[in-house]
């Protein structure tokens, strides 16, 4: 049985690792994106979530108490050690396909951060608050688009009807809870992930059904991220990602 | 010169009004609420501070300005402490602030607002952010991402003057 420090680095390492493996993501776009503004939000999107990544796992790392810092959590652990969600490792494919995980990642996490803010953790409760405002403007963003794109054209609406398709089986994980969530959620500590699942239902079936988008009938989830199970790409990303902090050790500029 | 070992809180709030923000240089780090406050104890001093957004770039810059600009006043040590709550909010702009931002040319923030998630995916966004160049009313928001996390990119019809907003947050 996992004590309850050790329980609550888990915890905090799921939250900042779904933030830092999709900010990383994003950051692919940088310079790729279709429109200048466009370029400017997602490195902005990123930006954000790398930050609140950084501080989670600063919150992780002193929690943990084996001398860890953010730095080291994010550059030093293979993935196998790495516990987000797989919906955030996918290649980010066309724009389509990261608008629709934007809108599927940044609605669970503007709930997740809303329901943190009361954490008896206090820097947890803060870093939440801060994260709140920063996701309101992330969901605005990701809405306004998959609208946008699901109404638009033939093309724009085929390609986001894709991404919702192909990524629909990855948002089952978002909301499973297992014992380290329950014992989190019972001490108030944290959430537990399966009471966001409704409001996240709602919400993002409404985005959808205005954009004239439809959810695939299959209800097959995909699963295992939690659990350091990962899809081939995650490592891919990290060493890419951990390649200079490795090459490096030490290192600082 | 403020000699060490005598400084007051309003002394180190005034040195502290000297540092500006490296992104925002019109205002300074007090101005923005990132200072939320100051502890004083001889000549050591401690500087409590909020970053604007989780990711902002500048913090680090900000950090380093506060230190120096109290160690060139003899003041030592100098401890900075990072706290989250209550979150950074444009609502500690001060209308002075505000009327500082718009001279130099970037639209200072609205009232912050605490939407519903219903209404951020929902209503689109038709805040007229007033146009710091002409003051005219008729403008566009034309990305809530600019060159800043703080800023968004706005448009003027009436002076066909592209401009920066500070976001309300």
């Amino acid at each position: 049985m996992a004590s309850k420090s050790e329980q609550r680095a888990e915890y905090l390492l799921r939250l900042g690792d779904d933030r830092l493996v999709l900010g990383h993501r994003l950051s692919e776009w940088c310079g790729h994106a279709p429109i200048l503004e466009e370029d400017i939000a997602l490195a902005n999107i990123a930006l954000d979530l790398v930050g609140q990544a950084t501080l989670l796992l600063g919150r992780a790392g002193t929690v943990e108490g084996k001398g860890r810092d953010a730095d080291a959590l994010a550059y030093l652990r293979e993935a196998v050690e790495f516990r987000n969600a797989l919906l955030v490792e996918l290649p980010k494919g066309d724009f389509a396909l990261t608008i629709v995980r934007q809108l599927f990642f940044g609605v669970f996490v503007l709930l997740q951060a809303e329901a943190l803010q009361k954490s008896t953790d206090r820097d947890l409760a803060g870093i939440a608050a801060k994260g709140v405002k920063e996701s309101r403007y992330h969901v605005r963003h990701s809405a306004d688009w998959v609208v946008k794109l699901g109404a638009g054209t033939e093309e724009s609406h085929a390609r986001t009807q894709r991404g919702v398709d192909d990524l629909w089986r990855y948002t089952g994980e978002l909301f499973l809870a297992d014992d380290v969530d329950r014992a989190v959620a019972a001490e108030s500590f944290g959430v537990d992930p399966s009471t966001l699942e409704s409001a996240w239902q709602a919400t993002v079936r409404d985005v959808l059904s205005r954009a004239g988008l439809t959810i695939p009938a299959t209800t097959y989830m995909q699963r295992g991220g939690r659990e350091g199970r990962h899809t081939e790409h995650l490592g891919h990303m990290l060493a890419e990602m951990q390649i200079v902090a490795r090459s490096h050790p030490g290192a600082s500029w | 010169m403020v000699s060490a070992g005598a400084s007051s809180r309003d002394e180190i709030f005034a040195i502290l009004d000297e540092v500006k923000d490296p992104e925002v240089p019109v205002l300074s780090v007090v101005e923005l609420g990132i200072v939320r406050d100051v502890a004083v104890d001889g000549s050591a001093v401690t500087v409590t501070i909020t970053p604007t957004y989780s990711g902002c770039p500048a913090m680090r810059v900000i950090e380093e300005e506060i230190r120096a600009a109290l160690e060139a006043r003899g003041l030592s040590p100098v401890r900075l402490e990072t706290v989250f709550a209550p979150a950074w909010t444009t609502e500690w702009m001060s209308a002075d602030a505000k009327r500082k931002l718009a001279a130099y040319g970037i639209a200072p923030p609205g009232r912050a607002r605490e939407e519903s998630l219903v209404s951020l995916t929902r209503a689109p966004v038709v805040e007229r952010v007033p146009c710091p160049y002409c003051g005219s009313r008729d403008t566009e928001v034309r990305s809530e991402f600019g060159s800043t996390a703080c800023k968004s990119i706005a448009y003027c019809r009436t002076c066909a003057q592209p401009f920066e907003a500070f976001k309300a947050i």
